[in-house]
């Protein structure tokens, strides 16, 4: 049976990515559950195995970056896994992680004074192979400690993820996406009152070998939902361009 | 402590032996004798032949003229010690303290055993219980010192279970041959007419030593519980430790490091042949000069992994100061515990707090910055955000009740609520405005509120009204008013969080 085009179209391009020199990450997919943002990565597969890094300023922003590492490790750690969160001046709130997906008795904090002693702890924990996820939160990082964690991650295949708040600058590490995650206003039919799902503007700032970009996800009943911009209600869309604007 | 002993006698050790493996003996009398400056004497009679007054130390020949058809065996000389080892053995299931007394006793240390079997009084019934029904006469008694409860359990007429501190009352009415005493000091007591304890142990201790020796005293404070007396178990409980002496002095890092690792080793492999697991070890030099140095590990589990407990300890070799050099290297684990054999995995992946890697890798954070850096959290069974938690005792500790997840919590709860001002329309309305760090933010959608009291004991404590509220950017926090409304300008609010 001759390949139709399409598949000779997707094995080219896992070609030039090989040629590209892209390797990857990890043998066992999992779904995370991004749909659409996914496709951002090479092979469409989020990369596990990987370190990820989240930038953010704000205390508005790095709540909302929290929340959204919190539910892609829940959906790392599945029903057994266990993950460390390192720290210094730690403002995650346990019981908070429960509506991620994650139980939060399986998460072990390390809360170090430090910022070396939180790089020391990271490549540890990173090195251990019965871990779902690594989360270190930081304000920045260097180059050579990115490059030292990255091969800590190769070689246990666990993923890692860098929170950085409030970054004096941004440095090119050794990651293998560099994540902005900002809160948007959620929705609600005509006239409910409260407060709707949690809901994200995701921009991919940098990904090795992948297509940035920006999403709007929302985290509802246990997972995350890309937010379809056609289903938009047309006020929210304006609200979105206007988000465009002043981030852009 | 106080300690507590168990005495158990077996007054017929060596017929009960002989009727066990011979039980066409039971309805026989029978006697074992031994030859004595060319007579046999007997050395034992079973009950039988002491019922018809055949004693202890008679000839044979005379036993024959007072029962004629008695039955003659060979005494075996060695048989109680051996008897009583075995029977010991088998009592380490109650204590892992257990002596032999020779020639026909047993001594058990059962300092906190006994609650195992829910009491004393189970405990003395399940043990003298097993062993009549394995064939020996046995007689048992419970008291805090060993001379007491061996007095007890040879000539106790009354509860063989002693309360404590009650063996002064115990012994006063018993004969003295109770206090295990020469048979020379025996005779003087009686022909001096003293024929209870109770009129010894009123006397001035000077006349009791002129007349009858230190022997007398010594034993009369054992049993009272004044002398220490000492045991000699027949399981010793061997302290897992290992020692290396050097030739020469050793004085550089790679050579104490030489030293840990065959220590460990060593202590590794005995560990892992007894099934055992180390949580603490600490690792001594002792320096020419005769000084000691030496340095500490704990782990979160039990282990005998060599490579983990070098990386371990090696981290803190550099705080070992060896002056002028380490002649002797004593490893030793004071605290180590069972450690079941685990499982290989098949397919290595993510195996949560179980895994051994993981308790590792705390193991080193502990080692390093120490085991207060390490958290983790169990759900608390109050509302207060605050307390809601309560920090786990170990890693496997388990929830006991479920994470509570109906209501919204925020995903960063600032340690100290920060006050903010407010503009709200209505009372128990959510604010129109608030402001924070110089920041105005105009709320859009807001949710609550939710109120969450104080505990009841607290005198004077305020409630907290939360609501969770969404700005026109989108960011969502969390706020509440402490106490009742009371006017727009005294009404504390104040920001406890902010939602993801």
């Amino acid at each position: 049976m001759p390949a139709t085009k399409e598949d000779i179209i997707m094995q080219l391009r896992k070609d030039i990515l090989l040629l590209q020199g892209f390797k990857p990450t990890s043998v066992s997919v999992i779904d995370v559950g991004l749909g659409p943002v996914t496709h951002a990565f090479p092979n469409a597969v989020f990369p596990t195995g990987a370190i990820h890094e989240f930038v953010s300023t704000g205390a508005e922003n790095a709540a909302a970056a929290g929340g959204f590492v919190a539910g892609l490790t829940g959906a790392l750690m599945g029903s057994g896994g266990a993950c460390v969160w390192i720290s210094s001046g730690r403002k995650v709130f346990p019981p908070a992680l429960k509506a991620f997906g994650i139980e939060p008795d399986r998460v072990i904090f390390l809360d170090l004074k430090r910022e070396k002693e939180v790089f020391w702890a990271m490549e540890e924990a990173l090195k251990c192979e019965g871990l779902a996820a690594v989360i270190g939160e930081t304000p920045e990082i260097g180059l050579t400690v990115s490059r030292r964690l990255q091969l800590a991650v190769e070689q246990s295949q666990v993923t890692g993820f860098l929170l950085h708040h409030n970054p004096r600058h941004l440095n090119a590490i050794a990651a293998v996406a560099r994540w902005k995650i900002t809160p948007l206003a959620s929705t609600l039919s005509e006239g409910m009152p409260g407060i709707g799902f949690p809901r994200w503007n995701v921009e991919l700032e940098r990904v090795r070998n992948g297509q940035p970009g920006t999403w709007q996800v929302e985290w509802s009943a246990g997972r995350f939902h890309p937010v379809v911009p056609e289903l938009l209600a047309l006020p929210q869309l304006e609200g979105s361009q206007e988000q465009r604007r002043k981030t852009g | 402590m106080a300690r507590r002993f168990l005495v158990l006698w077996f007054r017929h050790l060596t017929t009960d032996w002989f009727l066990l493996h011979r039980p066409a003996l039971q309805e026989t009398p029978f006697v074992l004798a031994a030859p004595d400056h060319g007579r046999m004497i007997i050395r034992a009679a079973n009950v039988i032949a002491q019922a018809q007054g055949i004693n202890n130390g008679m000839a044979v020949a005379d036993a024959k003229v007072l029962v004629p058809l008695v039955e003659v065996l060979d005494d075996k000389p060695e048989l109680p010690a051996q008897l009583l080892k075995a029977l010991a053995l088998w009592c380490i299931r109650y204590t892992p303290i257990a002596a032999v007394d020779l020639p026909d006793g047993l001594i058990l240390d059962i300092t906190g055993c006994a609650h195992l079997w829910g009491g004393e009084r189970p405990y003395f019934k399940d043990i003298v219980t097993r062993l009549r029904s394995s064939g020996y006469d046995v007689r048992g008694a419970m008291a805090d010192t060993i001379g007491a409860a061996w007095a007890i359990a040879r000539f106790g007429r009354m509860t063989p279970i002693i309360e404590r501190d009650g063996q002064v009352v115990a012994l006063y009415p018993l004969p003295p041959a109770a206090l295990r005493l020469e048979p020379a000091n025996l005779d003087r007591l009686k022909k001096l007419g003293l024929y209870r304890i109770g009129d010894i142990a009123g006397m001035p201790r000077s006349a009791l030593r002129r007349r009858f020796g230190k022997e007398l005293l010594l034993r009369l404070d054992q049993a009272f519980g004044q002398e220490a007396e000492a045991i000699e178990s027949v399981q010793p409980i061997e302290p897992f430790q290992e020692r290396l002496p050097c030739l020469e002095p050793i004085r550089n890092a790679g050579g104490i490091e030489i030293a840990l690792t065959r220590l460990l080793e060593t202590l590794c492999d005995r560990l892992q042949k007894e099934g055992k697991g180390l949580r603490t070890a600490i690792f001594k030099g002792y320096r020419v000069d005769g000084g000691l140095v030496q340095i500490a590990i704990g782990t979160n589990r039990a282990t005998h992994n060599v490579p983990h407990l070098f990386k371990l300890l090696q981290e803190k070799i550099n705080t070992l100061e060896p002056d002028l050099g380490i002649e002797l290297f004593v490893l030793e684990a004071p605290k180590v515990e069972d450690l079941s054999p685990l499982q290989e995995a098949l397919w290595g992946g993510a195996c949560g707090l179980e895994d051994v890697g993981l308790g590792e890798l705390l193991d080193r954070i502990a080692n390093k910055m120490g085991a207060g850096v390490i958290r983790r959290y169990l759900p608390d069974e109050h509302h207060w955000p605050e307390r809601s938690t309560k920090p786990a005792g170990s890693l496997l500790e388990k929830a006991m009740t479920a994470w509570p997840d109906d209501r919204p919590r925020p995903i960063h709860l600032l340690t100290k609520p920060e006050p903010i001002e407010v503009t709200a329309p209505i009372p128990d309305y959510p604010p129109m405005l608030f402001r924070y760090k110089n920041k105005l933010h105009t709320i859009k959608r807001a949710d609550g509120p939710e109120r969450i009291e104080q505990e009841w004991w607290i005198e004077g404590a305020k409630h907290r009204d939360y609501y969770a509220v969404e700005d026109e950017e989108g960011a969502r926090y969390w706020l509440f008013r402490s106490g009742h409304y009371a006017g727009i300008h005294t009404s504390q609010w104040f920001i406890h969080g902010f939602f993801a």
